[in-house]
């Protein structure tokens, strides 16, 4: 009983993350800004689904599910790993081939 | 030493990913992971001048450090949230770039504080030369947090103990 | 709980839309590559969610894994493509303060 209700919390949890990038992919202004959202959106949602899927399979713990919930996480680890090496790379291209920054009109500059 | 880690690794996520025990799937294990270590050995753990205590300290220390990292990034997702969720004009959107410098000794602890800071709240890495990073920050109330330094001292402690 | 995963999965489906929405309108290059990296990452998402349930899931994650893998080898190559387009661009529009070369 326990069990399905953890794995529904992770889950709903990774959904809203999930909704947040979304959004903010759509919404933000420039470039740079929307990868905030991908990146960060993204890692977080996926570790907590992946991680509810995990505990969801330890719900009658015999080997073979073990190992599947094993196999689960070290997905969700190894995109953990690669998600903001990507990130990393991307926004690196884009910062080289000159994108702008979007700065705020009435902002005052930092002296 | 490293090669006979390496294949032990290899051949434990062969285990894991396979799930079957006949000696077959097994046999087939060993040769593959005995051919990938033969071939390319030498591309993991570049830094081989240290100690197997040294590592194992390493080791241990991770999953601390990896607790730590999730509630950074829970952090972050709920300030994306509520930037992604504010009506309006985007409010706390305020972009600027910063400039950092890392006393980071090692590639790896400099690739681990590069992810680090891409997944801490409000900030991004986007270009990294020797020891300045240039980071996007995406407000300024959260770039404050990027000066101060724990997070270095944090993977020095787990990355970098007994190495100046 | 089969039909909350049910959800969970037509609920990621229906969160795909607004990023082919960037991938379409998207201003650069790179917008569209990283919106099909973020599909990217969801699809695995959904891949285990599919086996779960089908009941199949030491079947589906390998699937998962594999679909991780390509995902980011391909948005590397991506990327390094579209760096290294036009150096001569990049130093140009340098200005003093932002850009470190």
């Amino acid at each position: 009983m326990i069990i399905p209700a953890i794995s529904a919390v992770l889950i709903a949890l990774g959904l809203l993350f999930f909704i947040g990038g979304a959004v903010g992919i759509l919404r933000f202004p420039d470039f740079y800004t929307r990868m905030h959202a991908a990146g960060k959106g993204d890692t977080m949602s996926m570790f907590a689904i992946c991680l509810g899927l995990a505990v969801y399979q330890l719900q009658d713990p015999t080997p073979a599910h073990i190992l599947v919930a094993m196999k689960i996480l070290l997905i969700a680890l190894f995109i953990m790993m690669t998600s903001p090496t990507s990130t990393h790379a991307l926004i690196k291209a884009g910062f080289i081939e000159g994108l702008k920054m979007w700065r705020r009109k009435d902002r005052k500059e930092k002296s | 030493m490293y090669p006979i880690a390496i294949f032990l690794l290899l051949f434990g996520i062969w285990i894991i990913f396979s799930g079957q025990f006949d000696p077959f799937h097994l046999a087939m294990g060993l040769v593959s992971a005995l051919f990938v270590t033969l071939i390319s050995s030498s591309f993991l753990f570049l830094d081989r001048d240290r100690s197997a205590g040294q590592r194992l300290g390493e080791m241990i220390r991770i999953p601390g450090y990896l607790a730590w990292i999730l509630y950074k990034i829970f952090q972050a997702n709920l300030h994306i949230l509520k930037l992604a969720l504010t009506p309006g004009d985007l409010k706390g959107v305020e972009p600027s770039m910063v400039k950092v410098k890392t006393n980071l000794k090692t590639d790896f602890g400099r690739y681990v504080l590069a992810n680090s800071i891409t997944l801490t709240p409000g900030t991004i890495t986007v270009l990294m030369e020797g020891d300045e990073l240039l980071v996007h920050s995406i407000s300024e109330e959260t770039d404050a947090g990027l000066r101060d330094g724990t997070m270095e001292q944090r993977i020095a402690e787990v990355f970098e103990r007994g190495k100046e | 709980m089969e039909n909350f995963f049910l959800f969970t999965g037509v609920a990621l489906f229906a969160l795909m839309l607004p990023i082919l929405y960037r991938i379409m309108a998207g201003p650069t290059a790179i917008d569209r590559i990283v919106a099909v990296n973020i599909i990217g990452t969801k699809t695995t998402v959904l891949l285990v969610i599919i086996g779960v349930i089908y009941g199949r899931v030491e079947m589906f994650v390998d699937f998962a894994l594999t679909y991780a893998l390509l995902n980011f080898i391909g948005s590397l190559a991506a990327a390094y493509f579209l760096g290294r387009v036009n150096p001569i661009k990049h130093m140009a529009s340098a200005t003093p303060g932002e850009k470190s070369r």
